[in-house]
């Protein structure tokens, strides 16, 4: 058993608004020297067996369809 | 008459009132299952609006790789009339038979009114009732209907017509070059945000605007 985790963030040209709101929560809340936040998303995935490279290959082509659109998503898969 | 399938996804909202849309145009409409193989023979298929899977991951995600998606996919590339609306828009974006993608509205609000288009583009398999720059009055509900792509895509569509309609007076969620639909090189599918099949009977909606797409499907089917 392995854990992969995939980190998905939207690019940085596309607008995040809800990373934006929650920049300006903060100095609402008290907080001051943050200047931007952006939000994404983070996958935990259990993987049966070794980390071999057609393994790998298949995470990215996990993490390239399903949990990321390349439109708007950069991801990166991190083997713990 | 032609007969018209609506797909109905775990989450649809819309399915009903495009069938009653596509009925009130004078067609046959036949409902179709996201876990279906096959579609039924229909003529053209509607994908409506709603939250399907709950928009788990990104909206139309997980729609994408419903059974049902093969066959639309395949269809629409042999040239099968295809209409998204509100969240089937945005799984025919995630399909990749439409391109760009459709994000969290710029001010953050979930936005509900009746919004003015310009129909851009009359020659498409949905738009063939309405003339070139015809303006109509339609409802429109989205949290996630802000669309975005990168200037080229942008670029490519404006030049080869492609823009189907465009916001007007409003521009509601930010959309780049306020673009409320387009439609593919082939002009037989159409991704909309806003929703034609509310605005079909006089006495609901704001008017009838809306029937015109689903009127003249007709005239392109075998076409």
């Amino acid at each position: 058993m392995a854990r992969v985790v995939v980190d998905v963030m939207l690019k940085p040209e596309i607008l995040d608004p809800q990373g934006k709101a929650v920049a300006g929560a903060l100095p609402r809340l008290g907080f001051a020297g943050v200047s931007d936040v952006r939000q994404g998303k983070r996958f935990e995935l259990e993987v049966d067996g070794d980390i071999t490279e057609d393994r790998l290959a298949q995470l990215h082509e996990i993490a390239g369809t399903l949990l990321s659109n390349p439109v708007i998503e950069d991801y990166e898969v991190h083997v713990s | 008459m032609s007969r018209i399938g609506v797909v109905t996804f775990p989450g649809s909202l819309d399915d009903v009132d495009a069938r009653r849309a596509v009925e009130v145009a004078g067609h046959e409409a036949v409902a179709l299952w996201h876990g279906d193989h096959d579609l039924r023979g229909v003529d053209a298929v509607v994908l409506p609006g709603g939250f399907s899977y709950g928009d788990y991951l990104r909206c139309g995600a997980i729609s994408r790789f419903a059974p049902v998606m093969r066959e639309v996919v395949a269809g629409a590339e042999r040239g099968l009339p295809v209409l998204g609306i509100c969240n089937g828009f945005q799984i025919l974006c995630e399909s990749h038979l439409l391109p760009g993608a459709l994000v969290r509205n710029q001010a953050m609000r979930f936005v509900c009114r009746d919004q003015r288009l310009r129909v851009e583009n009359a020659a498409t398999a949905w738009t063939a009732s309405y003339q070139d720059g015809q303006e109509i009055v339609v409802p429109l509900k989205n949290g996630e209907g802000c669309y975005v792509a990168d200037e080229r895509t942008l670029d490519r569509l404006e030049g080869e017509g492609r823009v189907v309609a465009r916001y007007l007076e409003v521009n509601p969620n930010g959309s780049m070059r306020d673009i409320a639909g387009i439609t593919n090189d082939r002009g037989n599918v159409v991704g909309l945000m806003p929703h034609p099949e509310h605005a079909v009977e006089p006495g609901f909606g704001p008017g009838t605007d809306g029937l015109g797409f689903f009127a003249m499907v007709e005239t392109l089917v075998g076409g």
